[in-house]
């Protein structure tokens, strides 16, 4: 729907050869609904956020047990997910003879997390600062990146054993990769859930019956 | 009886200025976003801290549901078609050219390899309803999965591979998934999250 105006005043009657003087006006409606459905379009059918992505690399299945074995038992910390978004874990090696060595706490902020900074404090402290330093512009990203991972080998780091019993969930099992993320912990892995530990979380529940009545502790201690 | 006239006014309003807003909100919609790829299964991601974007090619995506059915996709056609001969040669299946066309076209798949045939039998519309009801089987005596991935693996070398769960699926699915990976060395790989902000001082 264009429209052209004439200017018709008239006056112009004697002069020929002028020109004529017009006002072109387009009507834009229908390119504007046009345009409108095809927002609608894209706005339906297209997604603006990409996922985001959680990297990690398994241990290779030879390497599995080797590396099991050169973990300092004082760094050791074993995270149990379990049912109902409960999560236990104890320190060191499993202490089958006394059912309160395995705790319980939850995915909170002031659950695992805290558990884990404190245990990680040295290294999360020292993280921390450097952060500091690169929001003060003193350092640079990649100088940034370079001494975190440097700091975040840091020998008495604790290194962190994730097991899933049955009942836990996909969830679960990010939420703590997570924390680790968090909690500054470079050393951590998806092992396996051993006999000994689903044991602990039952003998736990009981409240320590399971251990009076089996054997079980006495034979593994 | 004396009228007064109204005057006959034009209720021209001039649409330009609107025109340009929508295109430049066109543009920008076009220039941003992504298309959102055809999924057999919708599923809810987990949240969590990290920041790190998937890449934009040369994704294997395998897809779990809560029920623990296991679809995957592969972005490249042509992969998809090398790995689809190369599934038929393991497995004794030749397939036609027909067949092979309509996998080509279908971004994810998800079908035991014994009933492929017949499920590309089906036409289209018909293949996008009744796959949710199949999926990869992973037990442990038919571990389809691992030949799925190794062949794609064994077609594209830059491949990256990303599990996508639903965040109620039970631990025991992702592991199998996972030592299933870990059997065929594949040690690196991603778990697509979706973002949640922890603020820095708790």
């Amino acid at each position: 729907m264009a429209e052209i105006q004439e200017n018709n005043s008239g006056k112009d009657d004697g002069k020929k050869g002028k020109q004529k003087k017009m006002t072109i006006r387009v009507d834009f409606t229908p390119m504007v609904d046009m345009n409108m459905l095809l927002i609608t379009f894209f706005m339906l059918c297209t997604s603006l956020s990409k996922p985001q992505t959680m990297e990690i690399s398994m241990p290779s299945k030879d390497a599995t047990e080797e590396e099991q074995t050169k973990l300092a038992a004082s760094r050791a910390v074993t995270l149990l997910l379990g049912e109902d978004d409960k999560v236990y874990y104890y320190f060191g090696e499993p202490n089958y003879a006394d059912y309160t060595s395995l705790k319980e706490t939850t995915y909170e902020p002031d659950g695992l997390r805290a558990i884990l900074l404190a245990r990680n404090s040295n290294v999360v402290a020292q993280v921390r600062e450097l952060k500091q330093k690169l929001q003060n512009h003193e350092i640079t990203e990649e100088e940034f990146k370079a001494q975190s991972t440097e700091i975040k080998k840091d020998d008495s780091a604790p290194v962190v054993s994730i097991k899933g019993t049955d009942a836990a969930s996909y969830k679960n099992l990010v939420d703590a990769l997570d924390e680790m993320q968090i909690c500054d912990i470079s050393r951590y892995a998806i092992v396996p859930l051993s006999e000994g530990d689903s044991w602990l979380i039952e003998n736990l529940k009981s409240g320590g019956d399971l251990g009076r009545n089996s054997d079980f502790g006495q034979q593994t201690n | 009886m004396a009228r007064v006239k109204v005057k006959k006014q034009s209720t021209f309003i001039d649409m330009t200025a609107m025109s340009d807003v929508t295109v430049l909100l066109l543009t920008f919609f076009m220039l941003t976003s992504t298309f959102i790829q055809k999924e057999p299964i919708q599923v809810s991601t987990p949240s969590s801290v990290m920041e790190t974007k998937i890449p934009e090619i040369n994704i294997l995506q395998i897809l779990v549901d809560d029920d623990g059915k296991v679809f995957m996709s592969l972005d490249k056609q042509e992969d998809r078609v090398a790995v689809l001969q190369k599934m038929g040669e393991e497995y004794g299946i030749s397939f036609t050219d027909e067949e092979i066309n309509k996998f080509r076209l279908s971004p994810s798949f998800g079908v035991s390899i014994s009933q492929m045939k017949s499920f590309l039998a089906l036409p289209s519309e018909q293949q996008d309803a009744v796959l949710k009801d199949y999926g990869i089987p992973i037990d442990s005596t038919d571990n389809q999965l691992k030949a799925w991935v190794k062949n794609a693996r064994s077609q594209n070398k830059e491949l990256c591979i990303a599990i996508k769960a639903d965040q109620k699926t039970p631990f025991p699915i992702i592991n199998t998934i996972m030592t299933s990976l870990q059997d065929i060395r594949e040690n690196r790989y991603n778990l697509i999250t979706t973002l949640k902000v922890v603020s820095d001082n708790n």
